[in-house]
């Protein structure tokens, strides 16, 4: 025991006096949680629109300023296909302006159709879209298809309030009302911020690397340095070694990812549902994996760019591609799916979303819980008969 | 009972033995030197003895333990330090003690007295702030010394500690040494330097795994009771030994800075053929006198016998 408190007594006097490692498990977490925090944003706004009013009518009007008022959409261009109506002729056209980028969207407004849907006439509107980035075109036309069914539907109510007045009792105008209508209504993060579900997965990826690769760089160190030969010379077991190591990296790293929490917790309104008690436990499971993962590294490596290089190709790119933390595993192909049960990070983030943003009870991610633990021993176990071995 | 007793001991790597049959004793108290060229297995032996690295056959006890039964208990017993040691750089003297201290299990009791003791032997007191990686050579390396004799050990293995320390700090340190060795301690020392091996009590060279000498300095100098070393002081050394290699009466030469040594083969009779010789071939002959053998020539000689 007092073997063991002085390899992380020295440990963690290392660290504190090592300003490269602090900041690798303090600072960086922080920066790349502001960074991709910020910049990866998948709600989409601003979308550059331009628009090509051939009616003029009050209808029309009050469509464009449907589509401005939504939020979503900037009134950047007022284009004119017909060059008859042009009233400056050097607006350019809508392909001109969608070529250059300049608009994302080019909504046309047909002639005839404040006339047409006074009497209830179905009329035809098109949107242009940019297909370049197929994400945003999908959400951009989800937005615009909204705005302009609503629109139609104020159209059919006007309509029909008019209609007894303009034609006299008995006509009659059928308002196309569909009998079924959807109820939407989105549970643990209402708005759809792609903010709430990206932060989670941002913190399994930030708590992931920092502490795997901390993990293997401070005892493939003490190789490089010729150290661990001499503590091999001492009277210590490679368990008391590695658990005295293990110690310190284990607290900065569950410091280091609660700071990240209560940081996406104020700058992101990231929810706090569930438990900070099964939040701790969950984090601690999946943390004791990844310093598991960063020692069987350095096991294997024998210089700190080798062990670097395994640490960020077992954390970083798992972590991101296939933990559904960016990409929904279920649309993954068969095979990658598979593979993703080997990732620890996978499980976590079930359990965290559950703890963070649903305040569910333990059951309903105790399979997860289990798969992280079972990882956690996997590794611990593999990296202790690897170092173990080397030990004498 | 002998400190280390080393009986038939292999190791083999594949094919390859890079410790072969050797057999040695040091008695306690000795300061034993181990010579060889790099490779001939002196790390390798060390590795073994400190229970680092299992033999492949033989058998070896330290301070009475068995290296291979019990590799744990002879690092209890042991020192360990090597050139290359092995301090931990970013952290002060003092921390470096107290790390040392911990992982050899010392209560805090004895710890404070051994941290003295280890400051004072090094002359680190009132440094005990610095960062070890301030510390110039000679310091670094008798805290290393100090940090691998925290616990009292009674055998102390020393791997060419003196490299890359300066000549004032190497004698500094061997007056370290003796002063271990005068109170009770063994110490196997592995070195490069030849004229730190007079230091030694007794020196084994050994050469490809296998052990070519063993002795004291003297007995090992008596390998030329009937052979003559000349100490040849010319202005052309080169010249000088392309021109005697192949004479008859000489059995080898070899080059010590700026003379060269012949060793001759029917003893003084033949110096002044040797020197008619490079007289006649125009290289001058400042001095030609007999010399006694120094280790340097012992070593070359064993060396080249144990081919």
């Amino acid at each position: 025991m007092r073997k063991i408190a002085a390899v992380a007594r020295k440990e963690f006097r290392q660290i504190a006096r090592d300003p490269r490692t602090l900041m690798t498990l303090l600072f960086v977490p922080l920066f790349v949680l502001l960074l991709y925090g910020y910049a990866l944003n998948f709600d989409i706004r601003h979308i550059r629109l331009a628009v090509d009013d051939r009616d003029r009518t009050p209808e029309s009007r009050s469509l464009v300023a449907a589509f401005v008022n939504s939020g979503y959409f900037d009134l950047v261009a007022a284009v004119d296909a017909d060059p008859k109506k042009a009233v400056v002729s050097d607006r350019p056209a809508a392909t001109e302006l969608m070529d250059r980028n300049d608009v994302r969207a080019v909504l046309v407004v047909p002639n005839g159709l404040g006339r047409d849907v006074r009497v209830g006439h179905r009329v035809d509107v098109q949107v242009l879209l940019n297909g370049d980035n197929s994400n945003t075109a999908t959400t951009v036309m989800a937005y615009a298809t909204t705005i302009i069914r609503t629109e139609g539907l104020r159209y059919a109510a006007r309509a029909a309030a008019a209609a007894p007045a303009a034609n006299g009792p008995g006509a009659s105008i059928r308002v196309a009302t569909p009998l079924v209508t959807v109820e939407p209504r989105v549970w643990y993060n209402p708005q759809l911020r792609s903010a709430l579900f990206l932060v989670p997965g941002l913190i399994a990826y930030i708590a992931m690397i920092s502490a795997v690769i901390s993990t293997a760089l401070s005892i493939v160190r003490e190789k490089e340095r010729g150290t661990m030969e001499q503590v091999r010379m001492a009277p210590l077991g490679a368990t008391s070694f590695v658990v005295g190591k293990v110690v310190p990296y284990f607290a900065i790293s569950l410091l280091s990812a609660v700071g990240v929490i209560v940081v996406s917790m104020i700058l992101f309104d990231l929810p706090m549902r569930g438990s900070w008690l099964l939040l701790l436990a969950a984090l601690s499971l999946f943390l004791v994996g990844a310093l598991g993962l960063g020692l069987l590294i350095s096991s294997v490596a024998e210089t700190q760019q080798v062990a670097f290089q395994l640490a960020l190709l077992a954390s970083f790119l798992p972590t991101l591609m296939l933990s559904g933390f960016i990409f929904p595993i279920s649309s993954m192909p068969r095979v990658l799916q598979v593979i993703t049960y080997a990732v620890p990070a996978r499980y976590f983030l079930i359990a965290l979303r559950s703890i963070v943003l649903k305040g569910a009870g333990v059951a309903a991610y105790a399979l997860e819980l289990g798969a992280l633990t079972t990882f956690a021993i996997l590794v611990l176990t593999l990296a202790s008969v690897r170092l173990r071995r080397q030990w004498t | 009972m002998n400190a280390i007793v080393v009986k038939d001991l292999t190791r083999r790597f594949g094919d390859f033995a890079a410790v072969d049959r050797l057999s040695f004793e040091v008695a306690k108290g000795e300061i034993f030197g181990f010579l060889g060229s790099n490779g001939a297995g002196k790390s390798t032996t060390i590795r073994m003895l400190c229970g680092l690295l299992k033999p492949t056959s033989g058998s070896a006890t330290v301070d009475g333990v068995d290296v291979s039964r019990d590799p744990e208990a002879v690092k209890q017993r042991i020192g360990y330090m090597s050139q290359r040691f092995s301090l931990y750089e970013r952290l002060t003297v003092d921390q470096n003690i107290s790390f040392f201290g911990g992982i050899y299990g010392l209560d805090r009791t004895r710890l404070d007295a051994r941290r003295r003791f280890v400051l004072d032997m090094a002359g680190l007191a009132g440094r005990e702030r610095l960062r070890a990686a301030d510390l110039a050579g000679g310091w670094r390396q008798r805290l290393a010394l100090g940090c691998a004799i925290l616990h009292e050990p009674p055998v102390v293995f020393l791997d060419e500690p003196t490299g890359g320390v300066d000549p004032v700090s190497r004698r500094e340190f061997w007056r370290l040494i003796d002063h271990l060795s005068a109170s009770g301690v063994t110490v196997l020392v592995t070195t490069h330097y030849l004229d730190e091996a007079e230091h030694c009590n007794r020196i084994a060279i050994i050469h490809a795994g296998r052990l070519a000498a063993i002795g004291t300095t003297a007995e090992l100098k008596q390998v030329f009771a009937d052979r003559t070393i000349v100490e040849i002081r010319t202005s052309n050394a080169v010249e000088a030994m392309r021109l005697i290699e192949r004479a008859p009466d000489v059995e080898k030469t070899s080059v010590f800075g700026t003379s060269v040594h012949a060793v001759l083969k029917h003893g003084e009779r033949d110096v002044d053929g040797v020197k008619a010789r490079l007289e006649h071939a125009g290289v001058p002959v400042a001095s030609i006198e007999p010399v006694p053998p120094s280790l340097e020539d012992v070593f070359l000689d064993v060396v080249e016998e144990a081919g």
